[in-house]
C-alpha cells in the first residue's frame, strides 16, 4: 500500500502542478449555460486565499495546484484517521 | 459545476445541506468500521486525485470546457458513503481555499457533485454484479457507464435546484445543461476507467467495488 500510495500521490502532485497551468480557460458547463441564459451576473464573486487558484499566471496556477493536492491529501488522510480512531 | 453563491435561494440551498449533512455524517460513521489500514491512505490519495484531476478542464464544443467530478472513481474504490466524504473534503477546500463554488452553496455541490452520483454509481455496480458476467471488460464499461451517469444526475439535480430558485426556468435550464453534460460526462467516462483499470492492475485488492474473487 506504501507504494500504491506514494506513486498515486506522486502522479495526483504532478498533474496538479504541471498539467493544470495548461489546462481548458474556457467557461465549465456550468458556468456556460449561465452565461448563454443570463443568469451568470446573480452569481456572487468573494476574496479567498487562493481566488479561482491563481488566475493570473501559469506558475502562480502550478503552485496553487501542488498546494492544493498536497492540503486535501493532508485533510482527507487527517479526518480518516480521526474517524478511525473512535 | 460549482454552484456560486447568488444562484441559489437560502431555503433551497439549505434543503440542499440537509441530505448532504446526512450522507457525509452517514459516511464518516460507516468510515470508523471500514477503514482499516490500508485504506486510510487510500481516503487521502483518493481525494488528492479527485482535487488534481478536477483542475484540468478539457475543451468541449465551442467555447466550452469540462472538468472531472470523481464521484464514479471515489465510489468504485472506496463505496458511496466514503466517496461522499471524499467529495466533500475536496469541495469545501475549493470553496474556501479556492473560491471555486459558494459557501452557501456548499451543501448543494456536495449533492450534486458527489452524493448523487457516488449513490447512483454505487447502485448500478452491485446492480450489475448480480445480473453481468462477472468480466474485468464489464466490469470497466459498467464503470464508465456510471460515470457518464453521475454527471447527467449531478447536472439534472444543478437544473432543478436552479429552478427552484427561480434563478432560470426549468425548461430553459435542464435541456442546457444536459446538451452540455453529455459531452462532459463522456470525459468523466474515460478518465474513470483509465483510473479504474489502473487501480485493478496495480492494486485490485482496494477496489471496493470488485466481487470477492479475481475477474475473468
Amino acid at each position: 500500500m506504501k507504494w500504491f500510495t506514494i506513486l498515486a500521490l506522486a502522479l495526483a502532485i504532478g498533474l496538479a502542478t504541471a498539467a493544470s497551468p495548461f489546462a481548458s480557460s474556457s467557461p465549465d458547463g456550468l458556468e456556460r449555460v449561465a452565461g448563454d441564459k443570463g443568469f451568470a451576473a446573480r452569481g456572487e464573486s468573494r476574496d479567498a486565499p487562493l481566488f479561482d487558484y491563481g488566475t493570473d499566471s501559469k506558475l502562480a496556477t502550478g503552485v496553487a495546484g501542488f498546494a492544493g493536492t498536497l492540503f486535501v491529501f493532508a485533510l482527507a488522510g487527517g479526518v480518516a484517521m480521526v474517524v478511525r480512531r473512535r | 459545476m460549482h454552484i456560486p453563491d447568488g444562484f441559489l435561494t437560502p431555503e433551497v440551498a439549505a434543503a440542499c445541506a440537509v441530505p448532504a449533512i446526512g450522507a457525509v455524517g452517514y459516511g464518516l460513521r460507516r468510515a470508523s468500521r471500514e477503514l482499516d489500514e490500508r485504506r486510510v491512505p487510500l481516503l487521502g490519495v483518493t481525494a488528492a486525485f479527485v482535487f488534481a484531476a478536477q483542475m484540468l478542464n478539457f475543451p468541449v464544443a465551442g467555447g466550452t470546457s469540462g472538468h472531472f467530478l470523481g464521484a464514479a472513481l471515489a465510489a468504485i474504490l472506496l463505496g458511496p458513503w466514503l466517496a461522499s466524504v471524499v467529495l466533500a473534503v475536496v469541495l469545501v477546500v475549493q470553496s474556501f481555499v479556492f473560491a471555486d463554488g459558494g459557501v452557501t452553496a456548499l451543501g448543494a455541490n456536495v449533492l450534486n457533485m458527489g452524493v448523487i452520483g457516488a449513490l447512483v454509481v454505487g447502485g448500478l455496480m452491485v446492480g450489475a454484479q448480480r445480473v453481468l458476467p462477472q468480466r474485468r471488460g464489464v466490469f470497466l464499461a459498467v464503470a464508465g457507464a456510471g460515470a457518464w451517469l453521475a454527471v447527467m444526475a449531478g447536472a439534472s439535480a444543478t437544473a432543478l435546484e436552479l429552478a427552484i430558485s427561480g434563478t432560470v426556468p426549468l425548461g430553459t435550464v435542464l435541456p442546457a445543461m444536459l446538451g452540455v453534460h453529455t459531452l462532459i460526462g463522456i470525459g468523466e467516462a474515460v478518465i474513470t476507467v483509465a483510473a479504474v483499470s489502473a487501480v485493478m492492475s496495480t492494486r485490485p485488492d482496494v477496489v471496493r467495488a470488485l466481487p470477492q474473487g479475481a475477474l475473468a
